[in-house]
């Protein structure tokens, strides 16, 4: 039943909390459970108000996120967003389904990161010894694995979408609910970033180096970036490289047990110094 | 019968950034990415949209390069006529304003 009241959860991964609002409790409900750990009694830095239509399945068109005026519109065969980066506020017709909440919510965060620097990256992540570490890759290469196979110790930080802002000393990893094949959302907090390791099943455990260039072509094909603008597209770019000139960025080979944390474990210690970077 | 001169611009939908001496260029029309080797990243640096390909192969890519000319110039319209395809690089037989520049 809808009543007229719009009620808000504000949702806030990355340090930047969203409001979300609607009239329905029963997604209300569903936003609370979904995003349960995201949570947050902060002021909202921007806020989306949802609207269900009838249902429709999640579809598998092609996003397209473009600008109409100064307003960014949103659009997949399962929802029609708008929104407006001056105001900070939006709305969004979709139906109750939460993948398309999640698809929403993560092209909101695409935008507003690459303006400050940041970008989502399809890597999972975690936090070992107050450092993170993340795992990209092909699908299959390895990082739910990865996942799978941390000690205790490590804090899941995603298996899915790794979500990546600047510091004053490189990058910093934060935690978020977008979880994949492991269905479990990541821990909400964050840590300086340690290495990028790009994931390839081997015999056995080994790091290489790659160089600055492929390091940027392998990152650029792994940032989760819909839209069709050029001077965010030329943001995103200089803040590929500039991760690249912070932040390590390995081959990692590994077979699948537990030994291959070691080699993660140790990275810091084996690893002496960034290679320069033009 | 001279052949007809190609003039190219780097289209306006395109983000690109050089790294280690290798051009890296997003279109962000359809976020596809690319790399370019440092042949291809001179005609990419040199398409202006007003200076034929022809001259940009003699004077840029066999200089630098040390290629034959006619060679050259076959593989700069292939590789022209690749990033053409993919919305990189506007080609015409009239110069053109770059729409990068505008």
């Amino acid at each position: 039943m809808i009543s007229g009241t719009r009620k808000v959860a504000c949702v806030k991964i990355g340090e930047i909390p969203i409001a979300l609002s609607t009239c329905d409790e029963g997604f209300l409900d569903l936003l609370r459970q979904r995003y349960d750990g995201f949570l947050s009694s902060s002021p909202p830095e921007f806020e989306l108000e949802f609207d269900l239509t009838s249902s429709r399945p999640v579809s598998d068109d092609d996003v397209r996120v473009r600008r109409d005026g100064d307003d960014w519109l949103l659009e997949r065969g399962d929802f029609h967003a708008r929104w407006d980066p001056r105001t900070g506020r939006g709305s969004v017709r979709q139906n109750a389904n939460p993948y398309s909440l999640d698809s929403v919510l993560r092209i909101l965060h695409s935008l507003i990161l690459a303006q400050r620097g940041g970008f989502l990256l399809h890597a999972a992540s975690a936090v070992c010894d107050g450092r993170a570490y993340l795992f990209s890759g092909v699908s299959g290469a390895g990082k739910t694995t990865m996942t799978r196979l941390a000690p205790p110790d490590v804090t899941l930080l995603t298996d899915e979408i790794s979500y990546l802002r600047p510091n004053a000393a490189g990058y910093s990893a934060f935690g978020t609910p977008f979880a994949g094949e492991l269905a479990k959302a990541g821990e909400n907090c964050a840590a300086p970033v340690s290495a990028l390791f790009f994931l390839e099943k081997g015999s056995e455990n080994r790091v290489d180096e790659l160089s600055s260039v492929e390091a940027v072509r392998r990152l650029m094909r792994n940032i989760l970036f819909f839209a069709e603008d050029h001077r965010l597209a030329e943001k995103l770019l200089a803040s590929a490289c500039d991760f690249v000139a912070h932040v390590p960025v390995r081959r990692l080979t590994f077979y699948p047990d537990a030994r291959v944390w070691h080699e993660v474990r140790n990275f810091p210690r084996n690893f002496q110094e960034v290679p320069e970077h033009a | 019968m001279p052949e007809a001169c190609l003039y190219i611009a780097r289209s306006s939908a395109i983000a690109a950034r050089a790294l280690a001496g290798e051009m890296m260029v997003m279109n962000s029309a359809d976020s596809t990415f690319f790399t370019l080797n440092p042949v291809a990243t001179v005609i990419f640096q040199a398409a202006d949209g007003q200076t034929p390909l022809s001259e940009i192969v003699r004077d840029h890519i066999c200089e630098q390069f040390d290629i034959d000319p006619e060679q050259a110039l076959k593989d700069a319209e292939q590789f022209v006529a690749e990033l053409s395809s993919h919305g990189i690089l506007i080609v015409s037989s009239q110069p053109l304003v770059s729409e990068a520049a505008r």
